[in-house]
């Protein structure tokens, strides 16, 4: 009988293989949802880039909704997705925060003076531990915050004209419709 | 008119390993040597076939027929010709071929050299990788025809993916597959043995050589695809775990301990039914990792083009090939515990806790890999575990294999004393503290070089005082023969790529820079002096140069010129400078301009001082080198069938190798 062992093992591994068939042909597999979704934001503390003496924190900011956009100079697709929001950051009707992630600040000014600066406030995180707490694994990442501090959205990867259309407005009416 | 006869070829092909794989099992069943007798030729046929298919996919790539789909998607009038070639492995279609062909070239070497062998047992181990190759050929004509036409036929092909354009490429899959298919002969040979049923060993003699070669070539390719990942993706890493080096990794592990299983097989008659075991799970987990990389199921960086219909057909060839020696293996696999009975000290005893050791790697990698599936089948969300999770326990599981490996070759077979351990003990143990001191004064408290330093003295310590107790004992010549040179080698190889991997893990230092030319930045006591970019063209691409002048205590030691291509189609490739040493890698990696409009400005640089990391790809060298050494013994050469019938009778003598 414990020579069926072997058998019996394979078996199993073949109805995950079968199982992982079946998943991928029915699910997107390059999609990550985000388990912070719906779930409140994680707390964080950081200071301005253009003052560090001043903090940004999750109370802080409370109240009304706001966009959490993560760049750095260092990150190349941040580059495509910068045109994108100076054109539109200021129609979305939220603030938008830049969250400089793991940069150097004097690198991260010249950056946004060079390009422009799209962002109500940026705050900076240089060390990156804030940045896991919220789940971050590249930049750009983008967090649609609502007034109880919930995240309600969240886009891997640059915004783009399109998703900004087809995914993040609607996502920020949706919160202004809610009670 | 050609690509048409390629497909024929293949159906022809089919046709003959259809009748190599049916006709000689009812031979061998029968007792029909005229029906046993059709194996060779058919094999040959089969191989004649596929080579010719094979021939006329490089044709049609040499001589840019983009009427062929497979060859307008994978390669254009720009593409020198030395990548055309190995753009017929470069995607799905052509891979697949690749895989055949090389099957081919196994079972063609096995009948030619398998003279000596009863004609019972030939038969069926080629009608064994018969089945094998239908299956595949099957899986080409009908999921992955490179044949297929593109009509109207366009001007010019897409081109390959400019990861795939480096000399790794023409180098590393081939080989790599010379050694995943070639744990197909190990398991034929095992399938054989359930088939015949026959409780003799000799077997395992005359499938040694095989397996040792077989390892030999997949140690090598995964040498060859560590150090093309290294010098061409920028990241300076030699190894990610990503489940494509996995897939070839898992097989490593269990042909290591396939090789030694068969060593205390074929010499004490004991561990029959686990050495079959093995041999059947080294060929399925290639298979396996076929499965994982054709089928598109764990996505990774490889991403090679998924498609479910391909998935479904690998997993019903699986489960039918895997699944039905399994089956097969619980049916007939041998009863009894037979072979001599050991001590608990003895080199059998050392061996089984390799074994046990390299199995759960085996095991460790192949969950590590599987476990995003996991996530989804028990809905626990997208979890995946990355280096972390390996970088843990595979250190772990290694550790006990590091601290026997300088008493395997002391210790006898079937019961050892342990004064000669105990001498062996205090001799490497001495050596390795001593090594560990004097590397504390060089790496200041690093605690991993440290560590590193002293295994790999104590295992190479080991080795010597072996090699010492050799040349004093043993007359002239008989000192090391060839199966001997090739374990002392492979083992001298685990020594060197320890402390490749430690040394170069902890003393490597990473620096993201940004440099406008004339600027500096040091690493590791190595002064990188940026002087812009200038303007360079290849065959296919055009690319930004960096020119980047490496100092050291004001004098020059290298001139780096890290590459940022644009291929044909636009598609960006970074190269990177690598300047090699026996003790440190020099590396740049050029990132991006500060401001795309000012190519002339600042740039963003990744530099790297990597201590001792060619030391790893060494000892992967030394391992492959000992694979093909021990498999070159002349003892595996058996010459007449009566000498193979003798062996038979009498268990193969007792002998201190």
């Amino acid at each position: 009988m414990s020579r069926l062992v072997p058998f019996f093992a394979f078996v199993l591994l073949a109805a995950l293989l079968g199982f992982g068939i079946w998943w991928n042909s029915a699910h997107d597999p390059t999609a990550v949802p985000s388990p912070l979704i719906n779930k409140p934001a994680p707390a964080f503390v950081l200071p301005k880039l253009d003052d560090p003496r001043q903090m940004v924190s999750k109370d802080s900011m409370l109240g009304k909704p706001y966009l959490v956009n993560v760049f750095a100079s260092w990150c190349f697709a941040c580059g495509e997705e910068h045109p994108v929001l100076m054109a539109q950051s200021k129609q979305l009707g939220i603030p938008v925060i830049g969250y400089d992630y793991k940069d150097e600040a004097a690198d991260a000014k010249a950056w946004l003076g060079q390009h422009g600066n799209p962002y109500d406030v940026v705050i900076t995180d240089q060390s990156g531990h804030t940045a896991i707490d919220f789940g971050v694994y590249g930049a750009p990442e983008t967090f649609l915050i609502d007034g109880k501090g919930v995240i309600r959205y969240k886009r891997i990867g640059p915004l783009t004209p399109d998703v900004i259309a087809q995914q993040l407005m609607p996502a920020i009416a949706t919160l202004e419709n809610a009670p | 008119m050609t690509p048409e006869l390629g497909q024929l070829a293949l159906i022809l092909a089919l046709l003959l390993a259809l009748a190599q794989s049916v006709l000689p099992l009812i031979g061998a069943w029968r007792g029909n040597n005229a029906l046993m007798a059709v194996a060779r030729p058919a094999a040959a046929g089969q191989a004649v076939f596929v080579g010719l298919a094979f021939f006329i996919l490089v044709w049609a790539f040499l001589h840019f027929d983009f009427s062929v789909q497979y060859v307008a998607d994978n390669s254009n009038l720009q593409l020198p010709w030395y990548y055309r070639i190995a753009a017929v492995w470069g995607a799905h279609e052509g891979s697949m071929l690749l895989w055949v062909l090389i099957l081919n070239v196994w079972t063609v070497a096995l009948a030619l050299f398998s003279k000596s062998l009863p004609d019972v047992f030939v038969s069926r181990v080629l009608a064994v990788l018969g089945i094998i190759s239908v299956g595949f050929l099957c899986f080409i004509l009908f999921t992955s025809n490179p044949f297929g036409r593109l009509l109207p036929m366009p001007p010019d092909g897409a081109d390959l993916n400019p990861i795939l354009q480096d000399p790794g490429m023409t180098f590393h899959p081939p080989v790599l597959y010379m050694g995943y298919v070639g744990f197909s002969v190990a398991f034929a040979f095992s399938i054989a043995a359930l088939l015949g049923g026959s409780m003799e060993q000799s077997w395992v003699r005359w499938a040694r050589p095989w397996t040792n070669a077989a390892w030999g070539f997949l140690s090598c390719g995964i040498v060859a695809g560590s150090w093309w990942a290294y010098s061409e993706l920028g990241w300076g890493g030699w190894w990610f775990w990503d489940p494509v080096e996995n897939a070839s990794f898992m097989p490593w592990l269990v042909g290591v301990a396939l090789i030694h299983a068969q060593a205390v097989t074929e010499k004490r008659g004991s561990l029959r039914a686990w050495t079959i075991l093995l041999s059947l799970f080294a060929f399925s987990l290639s298979l396996l990792g076929t499965f994982l990389v054709r089928s598109g199921i764990l996505t990774s960086v490889h991403a090679f083009a998924s498609d479910p219909r391909r998935g479904t057909y690998i997993l019903c060839f699986l489960a039918l090939v895997v699944g039905g020696s399994l089956l097969l293996y619980a049916l007939r696999a041998p009863k009894v515990a037979g072979g001599k009975a050991f001590a608990l000290i003895s080199r059998e005893s050392a061996i089984l806790v390799g074994n046990l050791m390299f199995t759960v790697a085996a095991a460790m990698v192949l969950l590590g890999t599987l476990f995003p599936l996991l996530g989804d089948a028990l809905d626990i969300g997208k979890v995946s575990v990355g280096p972390p999770y390996f970088g843990l326990l595979f250190p772990l599981l290694m550790l006990p294999v590091m601290l026997l490996l300088p008493f395997g070759p002391f210790l006898r077979w079937g019961k050892s004393d342990t004064s000669v351990l105990s001498q062996v003990l205090t001799r490497a143990g001495i050596a390795a503290a001593a090594c560990a001191v004097i590397a504390a004064f060089f790496v200041h408290g690093q605690l991993k070089s440290i560590a590193g330093v002293a295994c790999a003295a104590w295992v190479a310590v080991g080795i010597v005082l072996y090699m010492a107790k050799r040349w004093r004992e043993m007359p002239r010549g008989r000192r090391y023969p060839a199966e001997m040179a090739g374990m002392l080698l492979a083992h001298f190889g685990v020594a060197l790529f320890v402390i490749g991997v430690l040394l170069s893990e902890s003393l490597s230092v990473t620096r993201d820079v940004r440099l406008s030319p004339g600027q500096t930045a040091t690493v590791g006591g190595y002064e990188f002096r940026f002087d812009g970019v200038t303007q360079t063209t290849g065959p296919n691409w055009v690319a930004e140069q960096g020119v980047v002048t490496v100092m050291r205590n004001g004098s020059l030691v290298a001139d780096m010129h890290p590459q940022k291509r644009t291929y044909s189609h636009e598609q960006v490739q970074t190269t990177s400078a690598v300047d090699p040493g026996i003790t440190r890698d020099l590396y740049v990696a050029l990132g991006e301009p500060m401001d795309p409009n000012h190519v002339e400005g600042a740039w963003a640089l990744r530099l790297y001082t990597k201590p001792f990391i060619r030391w790893i790809w060494g000892g992967g060298l030394f391992m492959m080198l000992g694979g093909f050494v021990s498999a070159a013994d002349r003892r595996f050469r058996v010459k007449r069938e009566t000498e193979a019938a003798q062996t038979i009778l009498t268990p193969v003598r007792e002998s201190q190798a």
